[in-house]
């Protein structure tokens, strides 16, 4: 992302905001209520259109593209509230979200071959909802369904995950699955997490991205941002 | 560790009931020409009275199927289908007044009467090949079809959706209704099309053609049936159920909704289409009044009455309702409205998931 700005009606909801993430990176973005940590994942999705900057993915340049173009390019979104399929079940929110051909006749055609349910299988394993499989997505908890969500991400087999708050409202042995599991993630793909819990930040162990007022205001490890006194202002309010 | 992966659904007691209610449903029916045919003192015999009525009703039913597809499934609530039914109705109508050939009461060897009457020389353009059977029956299913793709289209593409999607199919119903009720269209204005002679070279007014056309109108109907079973049952269903329920989550799965819901819409259409073709020579008459918008919400209703998002919810409402209809409507002709309205509310308020659901719920 490069310079990028969006405006809302006169309001600077992004202010010239520059971010670069390497490919495989583990990165946290955090900063308080407002700071646009949510529209940057939208302009990055498509759903928000930026007035100026370039947000460019490989050699791409996503600003001109529609959500589903910039999905399929290998960009996978999780959202603040986790939005799941509840008339289908685990298994066939994931089979959705599968890599394959997504216009309406293939989708008639379609039938599901032994390597790819053998690949929602594995998934199923990793987000720890095997035993789940069969059951409509309605009836999971809170942190099932944000799993599940960050499986069907997986499935999607994205370059690139933008994670929004997966923790909130989660107990702290859900947490501690989900770090697990975002960290297992990094390394094959790239991978975004905004949150506001900072000691699950801290669990991710990875360099943390501070945003204010639509703008970049620090960058470094966890510690490192901690210590800075421009952070500390705009979070103490000082 | 391997699981078992979607195993066919666990046929319920419920599900098992209402696949046998199905099939016997469909045997009565498909019984009432025959029985028909017995002697009227017979204690089996079927009026000709029942057998009309029940053909209409199948009609009905091949509409509200069409609708839960695009309402039921896709989450596209139409209160416009009627056009679409309407529409596949002129079609046919069309080529039944060409089929008049001479015979009009003018005896114009070409004009239907009513041409002839508002002083038209020759046949407008668009009338042409309407004396072909097969021509008409690509353009029943043509046309609907043509007309939801193009409103589709924009709507979807615009992401309109919700009521205010409600309310341009609404529109479009009743602007083509104002449109057909003028002469100058071509379609007949107020009166329509009426006093066919004879289709596929069989008269009409037979109780072998009205038999013919039940059994046409029924295995639309299954077939009708069996599609909408198998689209729903296939990953393309699924995809119409999650865009139902979250649409712009699937748009970040990478589908193009606008493609899916377009698919079922004009797939939708043309079923309905076909229902009105079905309809149009059994009833002997089409004018504009089948493109009022309260046609096309007592078509909701059936769907909403027999329990949405299900296709047999759909049939059971269709006949049900229509069989109330059929019965109030001579018993108490001033009771209907108030008994439909209060049908949709009390449906809405207690039975959300409509006779179907109450249904299940009474097997549990």
């Amino acid at each position: 992302m490069d310079g990028v700005t969006v405006v809302f009606d006169g309001f600077r909801a992004l202010n010239n905001l520059s971010l670069i993430v390497e490919p495989g990176e583990l990165r946290a973005v955090i900063g308080p209520n407002g700071a646009g940590k949510t529209t940057m994942m939208d302009c990055i999705t498509g759903k928000t259109r930026p007035i100026a900057g370039t947000i460019t993915f490989g050699e791409r340049d996503l600003t001109k593209m529609d959500e589903a173009t910039i999905a399929n390019l290998g960009i996978g979104r999780k959202f603040q509230k986790p939005t799941v399929f509840d008339a289908l079940t685990v298994f066939e929110n994931l089979e959705l979200a599968l890599k394959a051909p997504r216009d309406p006749l293939s989708c008639l055609r379609w039938t599901l071959t032994g390597e790819w349910r053998s690949r929602i299988e594995s998934t199923l394993e990793e987000i720890g909802l095997a035993e789940r499989a069969r059951d409509k997505a309605a009836i999971l908890s809170h942190g099932q369904r944000q799993w599940l969500e960050i499986g069907m991400l997986l499935m999607q087999d994205p370059d690139l995950l933008l994670v929004d708050e997966p923790v909130a409202g989660m107990t702290d042995a859900e947490t501690e699955h989900t770090a697990k599991l975002l960290v297992g993630i990094a390394g094959r793909r790239s991978v975004v997490v905004v949150e506001h819990d900072l000691e699950f930040v801290r669990a991710l162990n990875c360099k943390v991205t501070v945003l204010a007022e639509g703008a970049l205001l620090s960058e470094g490890s966890i510690d490192h941002v901690q210590k800075d006194e421009r952070v500390i202002e705009v979070y103490l309010g000082r | 560790m391997s699981i078992a992966v979607r195993p066919p659904a666990p046929l319920s007691l419920a599900r098992l009931g209402l696949r046998a209610g199905l099939i016997a449903a469909m045997a009565a029916l498909a019984a009432f020409p025959l029985l028909n045919m017995l002697p009227a003192d017979n204690a089996l015999h079927v009026s000709d009275f029942l057998v009309s009525v029940t053909g209409k009703w199948i009609c009905y039913a091949i509409l509200a199927l069409s609708l839960d597809l695009a309402w039921g499934y896709a989450g596209i609530l139409s209160l416009g289908h009627g056009a679409f039914f309407a529409l596949g109705g002129y079609a046919m109508g069309m080529h039944l007044m060409r089929l008049i050939g001479p015979r009009g009461v003018y005896g114009h060897p070409v004009l239907p009467d009513f041409m002839v009457f508002l002083g038209y020389r020759e046949l407008p353009w668009y009338w042409l090949g309407f004396d072909h059977f097969a021509f008409a029956l690509l353009m029943i299913v043509l046309v609907p079809g043509l007309l939801a793709f193009l409103l589709g289209f924009l709507c979807f593409r615009s992401r309109i959706t919700g009521v205010y999607l409600s309310i341009i199919t609404q529109a479009m119903t009743y602007a083509l209704m104002l449109a057909f009720f003028r002469n100058d269209m071509g379609f007949g204005g107020n009166n329509g099309f009426t006093d066919f002679k004879e289709l596929l070279g069989m008269p009409l007014n037979t109780s072998g053609a009205r038999a013919s056309l039940f059994y046409a109108s029924l295995i639309a109907l299954v077939g009708c049936y069996l599609l909408c079973r198998w689209i729903t049952g296939t990953k393309y269903g699924r995809v119409l159920t999650a865009i139902r329920d979250a649409e712009s989550r699937v748009r970040f799965l990478g589908y193009s909704v606008t493609s899916h819901k377009l698919f079922a819409f004009v797939l939708s259409a043309m079923m309905a289409g076909l229902a009105g073709a079905l309809y149009v020579p059994q009833v002997g008459i089409i004018n504009p009044g089948e493109f009022s918008p309260s046609n096309s919400i007592e078509a909701v209703i059936w769907v909403a009455v027999g329990g949405r998002g299900t296709l047999v919810g759909a049939l059971l409402g269709a006949f049900t309702v229509n069989g109330l209809k059929t019965w109030l409507t001579s018993a108490a002709p001033d009771l209907w409205l108030f008994v439909l309205g209060g049908l949709f509310v009390a449906v809405t308020l207690f039975l959300p998931r409509g006779l179907i659901g109450l249904l299940q719920k009474v097997q549990k």
